[in-house]
């Protein structure tokens, strides 16, 4: 045989034989792969909304929102939020009350920031009784005006929060992601 | 061919040719995922799997490839294995997966999976291959779980997540990527003068 149509019939016959294993692999993972990400999700949406809510999802242009009901009436809103960190891309579930006055809670879904530093974002090792803190003190924070961050001082204000020493760069990018995102759903519901 | 006993091969890959100490291959999963333990343990056996499916393959169709597309072809079967591992781990273990990130995907580069694909499984039988690549991934997998283990005891106190001693005695620089350096730099070094003393 023809050396050049050797090369040609062999890879493309490993490539092919490749493909073929991978999709029928894939259709046995992907629906738990998804299965566990939805959970994730479904989890983080309970956390950040007040507790014993009706949840329903509602799809605007592409950005889907969860919609918290109690007896018929509004008491929140849940979303994703997502942003460059330090060093990585932060996904955040946020829950906000109806009139987009006050956060109800927040949830960082996906971070990969410093080890040891931009970490203490989601779990901060030196705070023993409470590492998820920083995320915590978000709850209750008002959006009006935006939200700001004070170093080294407790907030006192309704807006403020305390921002990490030795990782504001991932503390102030926590504050803009949900700024600008919270800004923008709220454009979206037209609220 | 080599007249060497098949188990000679297999012997190999744990001491006299350990691809992290002796080859220094590898290094860069070495270095970024061995914080834990469990992290070490997970990307050695799931870079051993790669390694013998691979060598598996590579040497039941050495005589096939033809030598100018041998490396392109490696690739392909390297990177299906590896792809197989990434998916199996994302839907079973998500924990793990999710904390060893990127570099799972990146097992396709490891240079010491096609270190042995080109060095030996292209040239040798398949029950040879078979032995040699279980040999370097066990090699591997040990060097990765004594490093891990070593990180994880001193950088955080624990082993396996079992807390052996307060987190405040801990010494936090063994969890980044310094006392990866320090340690690896370390083990080489006892590997290095054992091998000496037994020389002597």
């Amino acid at each position: 045989m023809n050396s050049t149509a050797k090369i040609i019939i062999v890879l493309t016959i490993i490539t092919i034989i490749s493909g073929a294993v991978l999709a029928v692999l894939d259709s046995f993972t992907a629906p738990r792969i998804e299965a566990y990400q939805n959970n994730l999700k479904n989890e983080a949406v309970a956390q950040v909304l007040p507790k014993g809510v009706k949840v329903e999802e509602i799809t605007k242009d592409g950005t889907t929102i969860y919609k918290a009901t109690k007896k018929d009436k509004e008491v929140g809103y849940a979303f994703q939020v997502s942003g460059g960190g330090y060093q990585s891309e932060l996904v955040i579930m946020v829950g906000v009350t109806p009139d987009f006055k006050k956060i109800i809670g927040t949830k960082m879904i996906t971070q990969v920031e410093t080890p040891g530093l931009g970490t203490k974002i989601e779990d901060d090792p030196s705070n023993k009784d409470n590492a998820g803190w920083f995320m915590a003190q978000f709850a209750g924070v008002a959006l009006s005006p935006e939200i700001t961050y004070v170093k080294n001082a407790k907030p006192s204000k309704a807006n403020e929060i305390e921002a990490i020493t030795g990782a504001t760069i991932s503390s102030a990018a926590v504050v803009d992601i949900l700024n600008n995102g919270i800004k923008e759903a709220k454009a979206l519901l037209n609220k | 061919m080599n007249k060497k006993p098949a188990i000679q091969e297999f012997l190999k890959g744990l001491w006299d040719e350990n691809p992290v100490l002796v080859q220094l291959l590898g290094l860069c999963p070495t270095l970024a995922v061995t914080a834990t333990a469990e992290n070490g343990l997970a990307m050695g056996l799931a870079a051993t799997f790669v390694l013998v499916c691979s060598s598996f393959l590579v040497s039941m169709f050495r005589k096939v490839i033809p030598s100018q597309v041998r490396i392109a072809a490696f690739i392909v079967i390297i990177a299906t294995f590896v792809t197989i591992a990434d998916r199996f781990l994302a839907a079973f273990v998500p924990d793990i997966s999710k904390s060893l990130g990127p570099f799972i995907p990146l097992i396709i580069v490891n240079c010491m999976i096609l270190g042995r694909q080109e060095a030996f499984a292209s040239k040798n039988g398949i029950g040879r291959s078979l032995l040699d690549a279980l040999g370097m991934g066990l090699g591997f997998t040990a060097t990765l779980l004594v490093l891990s283990s070593i990180r994880e005891i001193l950088g955080a106190g624990t082993w396996f997540g079992l807390t052996l001693f307060p987190s405040e005695y801990a010494w936090g620089a063994m969890a980044l990527a310094p006392g990866a350096f320090i340690t690896l730099g370390c083990l080489i070094a006892a590997a290095n003068l054992i091998n000496e003393r037994r020389k002597a």
